[in-house]
C-alpha cells in the first residue's frame, strides 16, 4: 500500500510508521484530496470510510497535525493520515471525498482554527459564531473564557479574560505539571 | 407537532432575538424565524424547532426550510451543552478523566467508560484480567439494553405510542437497580479502572441478573406486540428517513443507524474487545434503510445482548479485578486510537501521550455527532412530522454531540 502511495505521489509521502501495531502514514498537505480519492477508490486496500478527523496543536513547532483515521471494510483495518500544517495556513478540504468531514472539519476550525479551502460551510459549530478564541489550542488555558460573549449574552461575570499574549505570558511554553 | 400559522405569531417574530439567545426566553417550542412572502401565499418559510422542544432529546434546535409541510433543508445547529470535555481531558491526570467521560452519553456512561479505559490500556500495553474483561463485557451489554429501552419509549412517545415508553422504563429500572448494587450510581456509573475494574460483584448479583434475563425475551415480544404490526407505527416509520448503505457509508453512519441499511458491521465482531471474542451472537440488519428496519434491528439487538449476558454470566472466571499498573500512570510517547461498539454507534478515542501523567490530546469520537449529521440526508423532502421520527431513530444523546 505504501509502495503504491510512494509510486503514484512520491515526495508527498514523508514517512510510514507504525506504533503499537497501529498504522500511520506522514503526508505532505498539498495534494490531500488526491491521496484521500487514490485510498478510498484504490483495488488493494479501499479505505472507504471516514472514521474521524480532528487536529493536534504543537505549539513548540508552531504546527497543527490533522489526523484522518481511515477505515476498510473489505480488510477490516485502520489506517491514519497524519498532515503537518503551519499555524494560518490553510489546508484543503476533504469534504468532496467523505461527506462525514463537514461537521468534523467545522469542529477542527471551531477548536483549532485551522482554515479548511473549498469547504462548503466553514463555519463553527460547537461554539456561538460571536465567540473569540480557539479553545483547543494548547495557549488557551481551560480556565480562560470570551468574557464580552458571556456577559453580553448571559449577563454574568465569569471565567478569565483569553488575550493571546497575555495568556502566553503568564503560562509561558506549554508545560505539562510532573505529578 | 402543531404548528400555529397566523397573523399573531407572524407579528411576534419581528421580536424573536437570535436563535443561539432564543434558549433563554423561548416561550415557544417553534417560532417562525422568517417568512419571505405574504402570509397565505407563502413559498417557503424558515421554522425554528428547538432547541427546548420535546422531541429534540435534549438542546438541539433544527432550522427547518418548509415548503408548505415538506421539508426542503434542514439545518442542525448544536453546542448549547459544549463542556469543554476534550480540554478537560488535557487538564485530568489519565485516570481522573473517566468520571467526565460518564457525563458525555449518560444513557450509556458505561461504554463511554469501558472504550476510553480500553484506549489507554492499549497504550500502556496492558490487558485486564479475565475476571474484569467478562465483568465488563456483562455491564457493558446490560447498558446497551437500557440505552435502547430509553430510545424504544422516547422514539414510541415521540410518534405517539405512549404505552411503551412505560412498559420500556419499568424494565430499564431494573437494570439501573442492578448498577446501583454493583457501583452506587444509575447513570453516572464510573464503574472501570484503567487496568480492571474497581468492586467485586455482589452477592446475589448472578441470580438478579439470571431474574433479569430470564424475563426480560418475553417483555421484548410484549413491546412487538404494541408495535411492530400496528399500522399507526407502520405508517410513520416505513419508508421515513430512508437512506442507502453507499450513503452511509459517505456520511459516516455506524452502529444500528448503518445496519438499519444493510451493512452487517459490528465493532464486537469486526474488532473484538473485552471478552466479546467468546461469546456467540448475531448482527441484525436491516433492508430498506428506513425508520422501521433501524427499530427492527434495535429489537432484534436487546435480545441478542441477553444472549450475550446469559452466556457471560455462568462463566465469569475467578481471578484479579485489576492488572499490574503503578498508581501515577505515565503512558509512552505516542498516540493510540482504539473503538468500541457503543449503543449509538462507533465510539472511538484518539489520545496523543506526551508522557507526562495527562493526555496531551483527548480526542472522542462520538457516534451521535456523526450521525446526525445525516439528518439533513434523511428528512429532505418528508413531512415535518417526519423529522421528529428521524430525529428519534437516529438515537442521539445531545450531552455527547455537544460534550
Amino acid at each position: 500500500m505504501v509502495e503504491a502511495l510512494k509510486a503514484k505521489f512520491g515526495e508527498q509521502i514523508v514517512k510510514s510508521f507504525s506504533f503499537i501495531g497501529q498504522n500511520q502514514i506522514q503526508v505532505k498537505k498539498d495534494r490531500i484530496v488526491e491521496i484521500m480519492t487514490f485510498l478510498r477508490d484504490n483495488d488493494m486496500i479501499p479505505f472507504n470510510f471516514l472514521v474521524d478527523e480532528t487536529a493536534v496543536h504543537w505549539p513548540k513547532d508552531e504546527e497543527f497535525e490533522i489526523v484522518y483515521i481511515l477505515y476498510s471494510f473489505l480488510r477490516n483495518d485502520r489506517l491514519r493520515i497524519k498532515c503537518r500544517i503551519k499555524e494560518f495556513e490553510p489546508i484543503e478540504s476533504v469534504v468532496s471525498v467523505w461527506s462525514t468531514a463537514d461537521w468534523l472539519e467545522r469542529e477542527v476550525y471551531d477548536m483549532f482554527g485551522v482554515r479548511y479551502a473549498n469547504h462548503p460551510n466553514l463555519k463553527r459549530i460547537l461554539l456561538p459564531e460571536d465567540w473569540t478564541g480557539f479553545p483547543l489550542r494548547k495557549d488557551y488555558n481551560y480556565r480562560l473564557q470570551d468574557v464580552e460573549w458571556v456577559r453580553k449574552h448571559l449577563g454574568i461575570e465569569s471565567g478569565q479574560k483569553y488575550y493571546v499574549a497575555e495568556a502566553r505570558a503568564e503560562e509561558g511554553d506549554y508545560v505539562t505539571p510532573q505529578d | 407537532m402543531r404548528i400555529e400559522f397566523g397573523v399573531r405569531h407572524v407579528e411576534l417574530m419581528k421580536h424573536v432575538p437570535s436563535p443561539k439567545s432564543a434558549i433563554r426566553n423561548s416561550q415557544f417550542a417553534i417560532k417562525f424565524m422568517s417568512t419571505n412572502e405574504t402570509l397565505f401565499d407563502a413559498t417557503e418559510i424558515t421554522v425554528s424547532m428547538g432547541p427546548q422542544h420535546p422531541s429534540t432529546h435534549g438542546v438541539l434546535q433544527v432550522k427547518l426550510k418548509l415548503d408548505g409541510e415538506r421539508v426542503d433543508d434542514a439545518q442542525c445547529v448544536i453546542g448549547y451543552l459544549h463542556r469543554g470535555v476534550e480540554k478537560l481531558g488535557e487538564t485530568q491526570t489519565w485516570g481522573q478523566f473517566v468520571p467526565t467521560l460518564d457525563r458525555m452519553d449518560y444513557i450509556a456512561a458505561v461504554s463511554s467508560c469501558l472504550g476510553y479505559c480500553e484506549t489507554v490500556e492499549k497504550l500502556l500495553g496492558i490487558t485486564a484480567p479475565p475476571r474484569a474483561q467478562y465483568i465488563r463485557t456483562l455491564m457493558t451489554e446490560l447498558n446497551r439494553i437500557s440505552s435502547h429501552l430509553l430510545w424504544l419509549g422516547t422514539h414510541a412517545l415521540d410518534i405517539g405510542a405512549m404505552t411503551v415508553f412505560l412498559y420500556a422504563f419499568r424494565e430499564r429500572e431494573e437494570i439501573l437497580k442492578i448498577f446501583e448494587n454493583y457501583c452506587g450510581a444509575r447513570l453516572t456509573t464510573h464503574m472501570f479502572r484503567i487496568g480492571g475494574t474497581q468492586y467485586e460483584l455482589y452477592e446475589g448479583f448472578q441470580e438478579q441478573v439470571k431474574a433479569f434475563t430470564s424475563t426480560f425475551p418475553a417483555r421484548v415480544d410484549e413491546y412487538e406486540t404494541l408495535l411492530t404490526e400496528n399500522r399507526i407505527w407502520i405508517g410513520r416509520t416505513r419508508g421515513v428517513g430512508v437512506i442507502s448503505a453507499k450513503n452511509a457509508i459517505d456520511i459516516g453512519l455506524t452502529g444500528p443507524a448503518l445496519r438499519g441499511s444493510g451493512v452487517a458491521w459490528d465493532l464486537r465482531r469486526a474488532k473484538p474487545y473485552a471478552a466479546y471474542s467468546d461469546f456467540q451472537f448475531d448482527i441484525p440488519t436491516g433492508e430498506h434503510g428506513d425508520t422501521y428496519d433501524r427499530y427492527m434491528v434495535r429489537m432484534e439487538e436487546m435480545r441478542q445482548s441477553i444472549r450475550i449476558v446469559n452466556q457471560a454470566v455462568d462463566k465469569i472466571p475467578d481471578g484479579p479485578l485489576m492488572a499490574k499498573i503503578t498508581k501515577i500512570i505515565k503512558p509512552p510517547v505516542g498516540d493510540v486510537y482504539h473503538s468500541i461498539e457503543a449503543p449509538k454507534g462507533e465510539l472511538g478515542y484518539y489520545l496523543v501521550s506526551d508522557g507526562a501523567t495527562m493526555a496531551y490530546r483527548a480526542r472522542v469520537r462520538p457516534p451521535s455527532f456523526v450521525n446526525l449529521q445525516a439528518l439533513r440526508q434523511m428528512v429532505i423532502g418528508s413531512m415535518v412530522a417526519d423529522v421528529v421520527a428521524v430525529i428519534g431513530t437516529l438515537d442521539i444523546v445531545l450531552g455527547e454531540i455537544d460534550r
